[in-house]
């Protein structure tokens, strides 16, 4: 009985949590006509495609996904390169300094982006990077570094320096301990880092909308909005088509990392 | 770990190889400009594509390069081009959003730049729009009008019909008592006979309010006070009454965009909708089949003059191509092709020839009344006023919402705006 209360739960939470990605298939499929039903359905009464042709139609949506894709990608891998080596040394070395660039990592994040935008666009001109993808990579990785940053050096300190001093004790130099007893403990670290990274990015908007002008460098979210007019209004269709397809690669990815995720955790049960 | 910094370095230099801007044109080359659109209904965007290629074909040396921007989100990015020098040349908005940019020296003034036969094509009423402090202490024109928006009143054609009222003709409009009285006739059970959709209230008010000549707005030796007067308070107090006295109007819908009452409308709840000229097409395409439906013109109170806003094109101050952008201009916004833009956004052209034109005068979607619509719209007096954002903000949208759902009255509502308001004006009037 309370297995099968805690498989119904469960079953409710995926529900709940599936909701609206199942309302936006129900939806890029529904005519116009049934979506501004006063009584909506979930199975739409006469499925049609025509809002995906539409989308498609209408919009670079297969460009402007592998733009966001490249550049997210990028983020998520600099990011965490980044901020690797130096969420190490904010874990296992404790000063002042560190104390203070910890501080001043969290201070960072209550700054409205707004504010920074126009030097920050005028300092991407000024590098000839506005208007381009490594330019937007760069502006990615900047406001997601901090707190990958403030995340990694969580994940170091939760591994036990007296991993590392038994590995020394058996005759393992400072690379060969981090690579072989601390690089596999981090990993689930890692890989969280590289998902927020990747999400953070692939959904991210004002910036991408202040970098990127020109059409052939626009990213989806960019592209996205084309389908919003005036005062609100909307065209439902080709959005929802367009969305529930923006939503693929990330799905995509969760679903090939989540499993690097597990392993990683493995790994390092077996080590410790 | 130095392999992986590597190999990340050069996926960027080589996808900044793969998206670096374009090439500056060869000397003896091809103009090339950008044109920033904000065209999103479908036939819309096809017909400014259209024009577009149109244009290109037949002049090889300025080329226009569409670039499609979206309604959501174009001020600020405007805002960070201007501020950063690397605006489009040639610009779509609205005429409210003008007057910032104008007084910041962000666009180029056209008073005399624009060709007399387009001039000569668009009514004073319109220019008026596009006109403003040029921060120096002149005047100049910032755009050229090419669309305007009129507020009609959409009405289920069955439900009025079974009422047996009169329907309104251009020429025979409703009073606002009229459209009191018809909306009390079509309210029965939990059908309404109107309504107002709130959730941006402001513009709605003060466009209608000149119904009544309340202007909001009074101006005295360069300094701008807000003032709510008999001729103010009249829409207001009318919108209200059909909510709480009359119960005419659904209370529920005060907190819906233009379009979400659409639904209901469809599905009888509601049989008539106060809204922009543009909601037709939403009708045309969502309505059920068999749904009969009408365009009815603009109420009458003292006069039937509501507050123009038009979409404009401008030409950015920065750029570099000014007389070649003001050609592509000149061309796009010729009398045929104002047609074509008019139909695919589903608004009302201010080339006297477009609106001349068989198009525009039909029956079919209500375009007749749409059109003749045209000629009660009048410069919005809040378009000159500086600051008038941040009144609408700060000010008026939290009041008259506050208003509207019956939480304060006329009065308070009255002096909240005014003395609020009046706070916010002052910074402005320095």
């Amino acid at each position: 009985m309370g297995k099968a209360l805690r498989y119904l739960a469960l079953a409710g939470y995926v529900v709940f949590l599936a909701f609206p990605l199942l309302w936006l298939l129900s939806t890029a499929l529904k005519t116009p006509q049934e979506m501004a039903s006063l009584h909506p359905t979930w199975i739409p009464r006469a499925p049609t495609l025509t809002n995906f042709a539409d989308a498609f139609g209408e919009q670079d949506l297969v460009g402007s996904g592998l733009r966001s894709l490249v550049v997210a990608v990028a983020t998520a891998v600099l990011t965490v390169v980044l901020a690797l080596p130096a969420a190490y040394a904010l874990a296992r070395y404790r000063s002042m300094i560190n104390r203070i660039a910890l501080g001043w990592v969290l201070v960072s994040q209550v700054f409205p982006f707004i504010l920074i935008i126009i030097p920050l666009f005028m300092v991407l001109r000024r590098l000839e990077l506005s208007n381009t993808l490594p330019g937007l990579t760069l502006v990615h990785v900047t406001f997601v570094l901090p707190f990958a940053l403030w995340m990694l050096q969580g994940y170091v300190r939760a591994v036990p320096r007296e991993l590392e001093e038994a590995a020394a004790v058996d005759g393992a130099g400072r690379v060969r301990s981090l690579l072989s007893v601390v690089a596999p403990l981090l990993a689930p670290g890692v890989v969280a880092t590289l998902l927020f990274a990747f999400i953070s990015s692939w959904n991210e908007f004002l910036f991408a909308l202040i970098v990127l002008k020109d059409p052939d460098v626009a990213t989806l979210p960019l592209t996205l909005v084309k389908f919003t007019g005036a005062e609100g209004v909307v065209r439902l269709g080709p959005l929802a088509a367009a969305s529930l397809l923006a939503t693929v690669p990330s799905l995509v990815f969760f679903a090939v990392i989540q499993r690097r995720l597990r392993s990683g955790l493995m790994a390092g049960a077996v080590k410790g | 770990m130095r392999k992986k910094v590597a190999l990340a370095a050069g996926l960027l230099v080589l996808a900044a190889g793969c998206a670096s801007e374009p090439p500056a044109a060869a000397p003896d080359g091809p103009v090339k400009i950008k044109f920033q659109s904000l065209a999103w209904q479908k036939e819309s965007i096809a017909a400014n594509k259209e024009l577009v290629d149109e244009w290109n074909k037949a002049n090889p040396k300025i080329q226009v390069e569409y670039v499609q921007g979206s309604w959501d989100n174009v001020n600020d990015q405007l805002v960070t081009s201007f501020e950063a020098g690397d605006p489009p040349d040639v610009i779509h908005d609205d005429s409210p959003a003008l007057s910032g940019f104008a007084s910041r020296g962000y666009l180029l003034d056209l008073k005399d730049k624009v060709p007399a036969e387009l001039k000569s094509d668009i009514p004073q009423a319109a220019w008026d729009t596009v006109t403003f402090a040029d921060g120096k202490g002149g005047q100049g024109v910032y755009g050229v009008p090419f669309l305007q928006e009129s507020q009609v009143i959409i009405g289920n054609k069955k439900l009025l019909d079974k009422a047996g009222v009169r329907l309104p003709t251009p020429d025979s409009p409703w009073t606002w008592d009229e459209f009191a009285e018809v909306s009390k006739k079509l309210t029965k059970g939990d059908s309404y006979g109107v309504a107002w959709p709130m959730k941006s209230p402001v513009n709605k008010v003060l466009n209608l309010g000149l119904n009544f000549g309340g202007t909001f707005f009074r101006t005295d030796g360069g300094k701008t006070t807000v003032k709510v007067e008999a001729g103010e308070r009249e829409v207001l107090q009318r919108i209200h009454d059909q909510l709480y006295k009359d119960k005419s109007a659904d209370p529920a819908a005060l907190g819906m965009g233009a379009a979400d009452p659409l639904p209901g409308f469809y599905a009888g709840k509601y049989a008539m909708l106060p809204v922009g000229v543009y909601l037709r097409q939403q009708v045309v395409e969502q309505a059920p089949d068999g749904f009969e439906w009408i365009t009815l013109p603009p109420l009458k109170g003292a006069t039937a003059e509501q507050g123009a806003v038009s979409q404009t094109l401008s030409v950015a101050a920065d750029s570099k191509y000014p007389e070649q952008s003001l050609k592509f201009m000149s061309f796009f916004l010729n009398g045929s092709n104002q047609v074509k833009l008019a139909k695919g956004d589903w608004l009302l052209p201010t080339s006297v020839k477009a609106a001349g034109d068989p198009a525009m005068t039909t029956e079919e979607n209500g375009w007749n009344v749409a059109t003749a619509s045209v000629k009660n719209l009048v410069v919005a007096p809040f378009l000159k006023v500086n600051g008038f954002d941040e009144w609408k903000s700060k000010v008026a949208t939290p009041t008259l919402q506050q208003f509207f759902a019956n939480k304060i009255t006329l009065d308070d509502a009255a002096k909240k705006l005014v003395d609020e308001g009046n706070k916010v004006l002052e910074r402005y009037n320095q």
